[in-house]
């Protein structure tokens, strides 16, 4: 039988995939907005696991607000990759140093 | 017995196709392990009785986020290899982080095994209703319990979505150095030119 602990294991190592995608890929903003996504969605894989174990739903209803916020999320940041890129033709994180002052 | 097979399927699957997504050299080949990874959490979804959620994963994620990642990642002309200069450099730090992050949250699951930590007790307020579908009991508490934070999911999704059109929209390009074809023609020599014969080392004043 699946217990609750096999969903938290998958969705920390999914947690831990995405962190080290960040640190990996420190240079490469959309693979840091994937990353971020990785993570959300295991956050998400708990929400759903410990609903449905617990036989209360408000973790499903939890669930799609993340699911709400990745999305805007994703449009918002993308949305100033296209600018950053229109303005400087790379998307490079480590140029990003114009609002230094 | 085969919910056992499938949940260690489809948890195999979303971890491999997590790490492909993180390590993968081309980016387009990491959003196709990205949209890998959500059909496969929207299985872990659908095993443990979260239909609805399953399916608004594959919906909003794999239909509207992994494919706005993708006309991103095509329509930039981007020198990815050079993105990648610092990844082996990163990897020893990083690595040591997720082990450290990863043997914490294994730290926590093994002290709820051991006994340590205690699940709260729903109260049964939003438990699911008898003998109906999950989709129908989430129906039921989103239109009623949570209606007003369902509608401010609503405009948080609209203040997003005029935030990347206001973004991205290049409005009217100004028009620039028009052509104003009757002045041109009503132009005359007496006024445009002027003779001048300047001593030599004088210069001419304009």
């Amino acid at each position: 039988m699946i217990g609750i602990e096999h969903f938290v294991v998958v969705s920390s190592i999914l947690f831990v995939l995405g962190v080290l995608g960040i640190f990996l890929n420190r240079k490469n903003v959309i693979v840091i907005l994937m990353a971020i996504e990785l993570i959300l969605l295991s956050v998400n894989i708990n929400f759903v696991a410990f609903s449905a174990f617990l036989g209360d739903l408000t973790g499903q209803i939890f669930a799609m607000f993340v699911l709400t916020v990745a999305a805007g999320e994703a449009a918002i940041g993308l949305a100033i990759l296209v600018i950053y890129f229109r303005g400087r033709g790379t998307i490079a994180v480590d140029s990003v140093d114009r609002l230094k002052g | 017995m085969i919910q056992t097979i499938a949940f260690y399927l489809f948890a195999a699957m979303v971890i491999a196709s997590g790490a492909f997504t993180i390590l993968a050299r081309n980016p387009v080949h990491s959003v196709l392990w990205l949209i890998l990874a959500f059909f496969n959490a929207a299985g872990l979804m659908v095993i443990a009785g979260a239909e609805f959620i399953a399916m608004l994963l594959i919906i909003v994620y794999v239909g509207a986020i992994a494919v706005l990642f993708l006309f991103v990642v095509m329509m930039l002309d981007i020198d990815f290899a050079e993105l990648r200069a610092g990844f082996m450099k990163n990897f020893p730090l990083g690595i040591l982080i997720a082990l450290v992050l990863l043997a914490e949250l294994v730290l926590g699951v093994g002290a709820y095994r051991a006994g340590a930590l205690h699940l709260g007790t729903p109260d049964g307020s939003a438990a699911p209703l008898l003998g109906r579908s999950n989709i129908e009991s989430i129906g039921a508490l989103l239109y009623g319990r949570y209606l007003f934070l369902f509608e401010s999911a609503g405009i948080i999704l609209l203040v997003a979505m005029i935030g990347a059109i206001v973004l991205t929209h290049r409005g009217a390009r100004a028009v620039r150095g028009q052509q104003n074809i009757s002045k041109q023609i009503a132009r005359k020599p007496s006024e445009a030119t002027v003779n001048t014969r300047p001593e030599v080392g004088q210069g001419v004043e304009l």
